[in-house]
């Protein structure tokens, strides 16, 4: 089944140039590697998985032949665990806690075997979860990523009708239009939501801007429980004079576009990304792999204080990528009404700008990966919810402090990964589901 | 989904999984643990008149990176006061009515097996399992092996215990015998209604090449102990099909020695069990592999169109057969996949040092070439090469009807020449 909502076909995607950084395992490959499990008690991987899957006990059924099974026990952990596999930073979460690190031997590859299980799971066609029993109770989730399709999911498993509101015409947020196209490329993102969304009763209004196209008040009276789940805003701006030229723009917008449809990057010979986290490390060796043949990072920090993954850094510079520390932009060129240059100047020790140290970086193409800006604000009139520069502050069940609303991923812990937000949507849809259950629901109050 | 529910010669539990009588099944806490991990039965540990165990008990043999694919013990039966095990039995058959708590037992005289028998079933036990089969210290003390390896004893013994039980009595038999099949009978003539097998195999696990001594050691010195886990299956499976094929044996078995995954458990069913038994794949990863288990058959199951465990029961016993009636015009040859091969040629020394020498390297290329006109299809190169489907052993159309030995030497029936003889 094909939604309706999906990319655009693979030929006109320009992210269809990448291959997998981390290929597929043969069955030689993963049975090999899944022997080597340990099979530990209490492991510390299970504890480093932001969802809990029982990591010993699905690479077990990998070496007994039991795969389905093997993906079950991920599933029941994590419904997004197919793209987890692929775009969870493995090396900082659960391969980083393997105990053979502590031996000095090579961890073990869960994502890879991960990977796997849950890829042959969705090749076979296994099914794992039903509807529960029609509770009569509905819940409206604002936005379709990872976390209201994670906290759907088990919200359906426990009987409620879902209706996601979700305001771009694709579904499946961040992880089919953020995540880089060598972990995973946007078509398979979207089956992984076509996936999901197969439990059935998962209403998905695609279009459907909340705030502006559906009041919050509207969403109270529609629903019994609503859950928060609408991600980061736009990417954020530097405010220097110049962002305005044809050739900046922002690094998550330019994500979405190569990953959703064409990207024309004929005449581009020298880029620059401005920022040192993921982001910025993303579109560096997006930019590599599409072919532009100079690449620079710019960030005002040194190189150990990048906030992205050091694993990803060394990988881009192997793609030869290059990156000057301890830079800050300060202003554009402009050349024929496009941007032709980046000014800088050094940062001390203490970021302050060195004095005389201005310089241009010579650039046709800028892509500002400064973070993204968050979108409570659009909650500040709804009462009870409690925001925190821009963010929604949630206790660990994700209950916001107004009764009935409920948030977890990207808006509420800042931007994270896609598995917190899988398993902040599971949590909460736990809570939601007690809430219910005890009788409570915003209809009718 | 598949009905997993067994009755093993009357003994009825949820799935045909049960811990063997062993550390796992020591006491009741473990049990009910092992309940809700999703065991569907267990043998209480061996009572008896409580003994003194000694440390270390243990032993293993690692193979090549694998730990423990064998494991020996030189442990004895109960240590705990009896009237704590039959208060425990008592409390896990209240709280797990639906599981089967069967009690293993070994004692000496006619009136301990009387006695002990009537205080296991009243404390609630669904059947018994007499123990003849613990090769080590209770057989220096003419019990366990030692009753198991003299079927007129066993028979005895058996007779003894049937009369006095009131729930069903599994024979619970040693493999350290030259012919498994008298031993059965002999529980059968006995009036058992089912055996379990196998218990563990007399073996010395290692020596300590520093100190001279034996493992495991206790103090300087050691002795023989019992051969269970991964590597004694083979033995254990052949055991269980002897009996499951031999027409006038016809008990239900419970089959025991070496199960570690599902596998290894539908291997069992497959040759008869209506019930498997584990015990060092639990002492070494825990209750908790009972859900592979549970999840693998299952799976099995269901590809297999099983809807019920006696579908399966017993499925290989008709093909397990005696080597006069196999057909020795059957020819298959080695194929190597070029795609999947690695070049590691393991095959090449293999065939040339181990089989017929028909296996040789190519030049410009690692991919060696099989002589099929000299390969006797021995699957020796399958066997040592690395990567899974790489090598295929394939049948040939030689031409020749099928011709056993008992045909070829009763009926003159023509064998095709012999191939790899130089
Ligand atoms: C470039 C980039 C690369 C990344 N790479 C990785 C990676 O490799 N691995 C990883 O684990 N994580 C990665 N992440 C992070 C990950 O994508 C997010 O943590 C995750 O998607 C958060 O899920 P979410 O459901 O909270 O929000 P989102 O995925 O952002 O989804 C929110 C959805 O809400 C919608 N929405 C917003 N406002 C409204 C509204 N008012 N009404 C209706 N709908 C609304 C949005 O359109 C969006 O579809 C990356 C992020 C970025 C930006
Ligand atoms: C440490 C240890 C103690 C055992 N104690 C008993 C026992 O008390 N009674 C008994 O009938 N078998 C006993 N056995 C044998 C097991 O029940 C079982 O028959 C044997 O180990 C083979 O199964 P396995 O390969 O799954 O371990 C013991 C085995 C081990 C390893
Ligand atoms: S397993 Fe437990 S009882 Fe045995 S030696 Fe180790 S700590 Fe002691």
């Amino acid at each position: 089944m094909k939604s309706p909502t999906s990319p655009a076909p693979g030929a006109e995607r320009a992210e269809g140039v990448f291959d997998d950084f981390k290929p597929a395992y043969t069955d030689s490959q993963a049975l090999t590697e899944a022997n080597r499990c340990l099979y530990c008690s209490d492991a510390p991987c299970i504890q480093a998985c932001p969802t809990g899957i029982n990591i010993p006990e699905f690479i077990r059924k990998i070496s007994t032949g039991n795969v389905r099974g093997s993906a079950g026990t991920i599933f029941e952990s994590n419904i997004l665990g197919m793209s987890c596999a692929r775009v969870c930073p493995v090396e900082v979460l659960c391969v980083g806690d393997c105990v053979y690190n502590e031996m000095g031997v090579p961890p073990i590859q869960i994502g890879k075997l991960q990977r796997y299980a849950t890829d042959h799971a969705f090749e076979a066609g296994w099914t794992y979860f039903e509807a529960g029993a029609d509770t009569g109770k509905s819940v409206g989730l604002i936005g379709a990523g990872p976390a209201s399709l994670a906290a759907a999911h088990m919200l359906r498993r426990l009987g409620h009708a879902c209706t996601i509101y979700e305001k771009r015409p694709v579904i499946g947020g961040l992880n089919v239009t953020g995540v880089a196209p060598y972990k995973m490329k946007a078509d398979r993102g979207a089956e992984e939501v076509d996936w999901i969304l197969g439990i059935g009763g998962i209403d998905v209004q695609t279009g459907v801007e909340i705030g502006a196209d559906v009041s919050f008040t509207d969403l109270e009276a529609r629903h019994d429980a609503i859950f928060v789940g609408f991600g980061l805003g736009p990417d954020s701006r530097l405010a220097v004079a110049g962002e305005e030229l044809a050739g900046v723009a922002g690094a998550v917008d330019f994500i979405e576009a190569f990953k959703l449809g064409p990207v024309d990057l004929g005449g581009v010979q020298h880029a620059v990304v401005v920022g040192g986290g993921n982001t910025a490390i993303d579109a560096v060796r997006e930019l590599i792999g599409l072919g532009v043949p100079e690449v620079t990072m710019v960030y005002r920090g040194a190189e150990a204080g990048m906030s992205g993954y050091l694993h990803e850094w060394k990988a881009a510079r192997i793609e030869a990528a290059s990156a000057r520390w301890r830079t800050q932009p300060v202003g554009f060129v402009a050349a024929d009404g496009r941007v032709a240059g980046l000014r800088c100047v050094k940062l001390d020790e203490k970021k302050q700008p060195i004095a005389g140290s201005e310089h241009e970086i010579p650039c046709d193409l800028v892509l500002l990966a400064i973070g993204q800006s968050k979108l409570g604000a659009l909650l500040a009139d709804v009462d009870g919810v409690r925001l925190e520069r821009g963010r929604l502050v949630v206790d660990a069940d994700g209950e916001t402090g107004r009764p009935g609303w409920y948030a977890g991923g990207d808006c509420a812990n800042g931007g994270k990964e896609v598995v917190n937000a899988a398993a902040e949507g599971q949590r909460a849809a736990l809570a939601i589901d007690a809430w219910l259950k005890a009788g409570h629901g915003l209809r009718g109050q | 989904m598949p009905d997993l529910s067994t009755n093993c010669a009357g003994i009825k539990s949820p799935n045909p999984f049960w811990l063997a009588s062993a550390p796992p099944a020591n006491s009741g806490e473990q049990i009910m643990r092992a309940f809700d991990a999703g065991w569907g039965g267990a043998v209480w540990k061996t009572l008896g008149q409580p003994i003194q165990n000694v440390s270390s008990r243990f032993g293993a043999v690692d193979y090549r990176g694998s730990k423990a694919i064998g494991f020996n013990n030189i442990e004895l039966i109960t240590d705990r006061p009896l009237e704590v095990n039959f208060k425990e039995i008592y409390e896990v058959k209240k709280r797990y009515p639906d599981h089967a708590v069967v009690v293993s037992l070994m004692v000496e005289t006619r009136q301990e097996w009387q006695d002990i028998i009537k205080r296991s079933i009243d404390a609630g036990a669904d059947g018994l399992e007499l123990n003849f089969g613990c090769p080590h210290g209770m057989c220096e003390r003419g019990m366990g092996s030692a009753v198991g390896q003299e079927p007129t004893v066993n028979e005895r013994i058996t007779s003894w215990a049937v009369e006095y039980s009131t729930v069903p009595v599994l024979v619970k038999l040693t493999p350290n015998v030259g012919d498994i099949v008298p031993h059965g009978l002999a529980a059968k003539a006995g009036g058992a209604h089912g055996v379990s097998l196998i218990n563990t195999i007399k073996s010395i696990i290692g020596v300590d090449l520093d100190t001279f001594v034996p493992r495991p050691v206790v103090g300087g010195l050691s002795t023989n102990g019992g051969y269970c886990g991964a590597a004694v299956k083979p033995i254990a499976l052949h055991m269980v099909g002897a009996l499951a094929r031999e027409p006038s044996f016809g008990l239900p078995i419970s089959g025991i020695g070496g199960v570690s995954d599902w596998r290894d458990a539908v291997e069992f069913l497959l040759l008869g069990s209506s019930s498997v038994q584990v015990c060092t794949a639990v002492m070494l990863y825990g209750y908790r592999i009972v859900e592979d288990l549970i999840e693998g058959l299952n799976g099995y199951m269901r590809d297999k169109g099983f809807a019920r465990l006696d579908q399966l029961i017993g499925r290989a016993v008709p093909q397990f057969s005696e080597w006069g009636d196999l057909n020795l015009n059957y020819e298959t040859v080695a194929k190597i996949n070029a795609d999947k091969c690695i070049g590691c040629q393991l095959c090449v020394t293999a065939c040339h040092d181990g089989a017929h020498q028909c296996i040789h390297p190519k030049a410009d290329t690692r991919v060696p070439v099989v002589d099929e006109s000299e390969c006797v299809g021995c699957n020796l190169c399958q066997i040592v090469c690395p990567v899974t489907g790489c090598i295929e052993m394939v049948p040939v159309d030689n031409g020749f009807s099928p011709a056993s030995w008992n045909q070829h030497v009763g009926e003159g029936a023509t064998l095709r020449p012999k191939k790899g003889v130089h």
